[in-house]
């Protein structure tokens, strides 16, 4: 298959997965061509991440992954083993700057435009030392001392900088905000972020399955269902095994409660932030009740290691499920109670309306997704069905409603969240009232050298992992993907026009993940 | 301000014991008051994501949810480490965070408590094993600054988190 006439050929990944294509640009120009023939038709770039084959008689690969309305394009580039380059993405893709930088960090493969800032590496090992080189041996003894950071400067009169971070004044994690203000109002802002990189991917390097599933779950713990479900089906594409109805739709049920729990939980944060602290306590109230019948039902609070390569890793009994049915009712109940108090309080809303604005265009500008991108109007969502697009199993079935609200400010991203959860309960009832047979979970035999891509809407936007199989039918290298690498250049433009007291609140209103970029 | 009167006295309050879930609530009140009785006054903490993957820290925040009460009881989370009586650390401890967490506890005054949250920052468990010291990071809390208690479990529950927290005010 074809996209736009562009000549690459692409063949659809097997199973049951989200609709995926896998292509390979025969240069650079070809994947600049079809990364601007995307850009033309309002797709995005969702990931890019590189890789070493010199082992297997290559050089190094760079890995792309677009989304057209279709679904999701899978590009690879082959590149030498001696000066590994590529083209710039960034001029066409925004959202290719930082995970350049990135690739760069841990691969050594370079792309060929100007800032060539590291962003994962801050001094912590030599910048000459690529740890995801198969070569690369035990890190080198190296003094950690953390290096100057080139922040953009801007000028002007009476134009100063604002430092924050890397620990921030809340239970949260860290990372950097540089603000440049005149008086209150912010001129710009620049983060930067990586202080939460744990060399994942490299733990990933020759793990197993079970090992595998359980680094890619504690890539951002609030995501965790999310991340192990795109690794499954990562693994899963890879190996051609399709998990039964029964499994796919307990990882339904899985997700959508990991959804309402972190929508709970940030409705409450935003009423705090916004000084309503009886938000926080009753929305806090409802996720502590909710994560206790995950806990009694499921095993754990937030539901880690649930979901498994070739299925889920726990069942719901008859008691279970009717328990989960009656809590859905209850906390719709209290949410929409919740919510006629937020929209009736004036404090509130006067602090909500108009703050943070992001537009349609710059969500496809910066590729986008989830759910700050539907709080503009966009109908981006891998569950639910669209012209040309077919969600995968189990959403077909279930016929999930995106939420939409075209304000773009935090207003609107409120209010998406109060309607995703009434959506998520609904789709947690119609699960728990009729769960499929099937088995649990099925074998998953390794295919040495295979590859996958699973692709998983998470409670904040996209969850992608890629992963490829070395000749011994272990992960040789595996990629996860957090939809905050885009979004958190959307909250940099967020905050323009408003003052710097006004930044938690529209942090909070996006609650990035930090972890989940930095890896 | 009606609605929201009626809700607050609906809810009533939740941190009395439960029928199903009595004895973990007696539990937090015992901890709790425990607690304030050996420190003689409120504690505080200062809390620094050192490397976590943020569940750590979801446990840590429901700690304030009206079930736990931490603050309503006299534990406060403080801003700056410099206001702290203890660091409550969550790990892996990468190399990014390393300097910054050492100048954290440099700031905290003594006599200072540190405790190490989670399988990570404790180095225990199979995912304490997982993320293990590498080119990123440091491995356990302990590898960087002195620890006074360990609260393992992936994330640990708050419950574990409160009775972590009466075992470090209990070493003084
Ligand atoms: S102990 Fe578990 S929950 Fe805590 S940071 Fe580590 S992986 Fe995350």
């Amino acid at each position: 298959m074809r996209f736009h006439a562009e000549p690459i050929d692409f063949e659809r990944q097997p199973g049951v997965g989200a609709p995926l294509w896998r292509g390979r640009a025969a240069d650079g120009e070809d994947l600049l061509r079809f990364a601007i023939s995307v850009h033309r038709h309002d797709g995005r770039l969702c990931a890019l991440w590189g890789s070493d084959e010199r082992s297997n008689g290559h050089g190094f690969r760079v890995h792309a992954i677009f989304a057209l309305d279709e679904g999701w394009q899978y590009l690879t580039l082959d590149l030498p083993a001696d000066d590994p380059v590529y083209p710039d993405l960034s001029g066409v893709f925004a959202a290719a700057n930082r995970m350049q930088r990135a690739t760069f960090d841990l691969v050594g493969i370079r792309h060929d435009g100007e800032d060539q800032r590291p962003w994962l590496r801050h001094g912590g090992w030599p910048a000459d030392w690529f740890p995801l080189r198969h070569d690369a041996g035990d890190s080198p003894a190296h003094e950690n001392r953390p290096t100057d950071y080139e922040f953009v400067k801007v000028g002007g009169e009476g134009a100063h900088e604002i430092p924050v971070g890397p620990i921030h004044a809340g239970i949260i994690e860290p990372g950097h905000f540089r603000f440049t203000v005149v008086g209150e109002r912010v001129l710009r802002l620049e983060q930067r972020l990586g202080y939460l990189h744990k060399g994942t991917e490299r733990r990933l390097a020759g793990a197993d399955f079970s090992t595998g599933a359980k680094l890619v779950g504690r890539v951002s713990g609030d995501s965790t269902c999310a991340f192990a479900w795109a690794f499954a089906g990562a693994v899963e594409a890879a190996c051609g095994v399709e998990p039964s109805p029964r499994a796919l739709h307990l990882r339904a049920l899985l997700l959508e409660r990991e959804r309402v729990a972190n929508h709970l939980g940030d409705l409450g944060m935003l009423g705090n932030d916004a000084a309503f602290g009886f938000g926080l306590s009753q929305f806090f109230r409802l996720k502590e009740d909710w994560v206790r019948l995950n806990a009694q039902v499921f095993g754990h609070r937030f539901l880690m290691d649930r979901i498994v390569p070739g299925g889920v890793a726990v069942d719901a009994d008859a008691a279970g499920l009717a328990a989960i049915a009656g809590q859905a009712e209850t906390i719709e109940r209290e949410v929409r109670e919740l919510q006629r108090i937020y929209d009736e309080h004036a404090g509130l809303q006067d602090r909500f309306l108009t703050l943070g604005p992001i537009d349609a265009a710059l969500v496809r500008e910066l590729s986008l997704s989830g759910m700050a991108a539907r709080a503009t109007g966009l109908l981006l969502d891998a569950r639910c069905h669209r012209h040309g697009y077919a969600p995968p199993a189990p959403w077909g079935t279930l016929a999930v409603r995106p939420a939409s609200d075209e304000r773009g400010d935090v207003a609107a991203r409120v209010a998406v969240r109060f309607a995703e959860v009434y959506e998520s309960l609904r789709l947690i009832r119609l699960l728990a009232a009729g769960l499929p047979g099937g088995e649990l979970r099925v074998e998953v035999a390794p295919v040495p050298g295979a590859a996958g891509v699973g692709v998983i809407e998470g409670w904040r936007g996209e969850v992608i992992v890629g992963v490829q199989l070395g000749a011994d039918g272990r992960i040789a290298r595996c990629h996860p993907h957090d939809p905050s690498w885009q979004a958190w250049p959307a909250l940099e433009h967020a905050v323009l026009r408003d003052i710097v007291p006004d930044f938690p609140l529209i942090n909070k209103s996006f609650n990035l993940s930090y972890s989940g970029q930095d890896i | 301000m009606w609605p929201v009167l009626k809700r607050i006295l609906k809810t009533g309050i939740v941190s009395e014991p439960a029928p199903e879930a009595g004895d973990v609530h007696r539990e937090v009140d015992r901890l709790n008051d425990e607690i304030l009785r050996i420190v003689g006054r409120a504690l505080t903490i200062r809390e620094v994501d050192a490397g976590s993957c943020n569940a750590c820290e979801l446990e840590i925040h429901a700690l304030n949810n009206p079930y736990y009460n931490l603050e309503g009881r006299g534990i406060k989370f403080v801003a700056s480490p410099r206001h702290a009586d203890m660091l409550l650390v969550t790990g892996p401890v990468t190399k990014n965070m390393e300097n910054a967490l050492k100048i954290a506890y440099d700031s905290t005054p003594d006599p200072k408590l540190v405790v190490a949250v989670g399988d990570c920052g404790c180095g225990c468990g199979e995912v304490g094993a997982l993320f293990g010291p590498n080119y990123a990071t440091c491995g356990a809390v302990e590898n960087v600054i002195p620890v006074d208690v360990r609260v393992p479990g992936c994330p640990p529950t708050p419950l574990a988190l409160l009775q972590g927290i009466l075992a470090a005010v209990r070493t003084r």
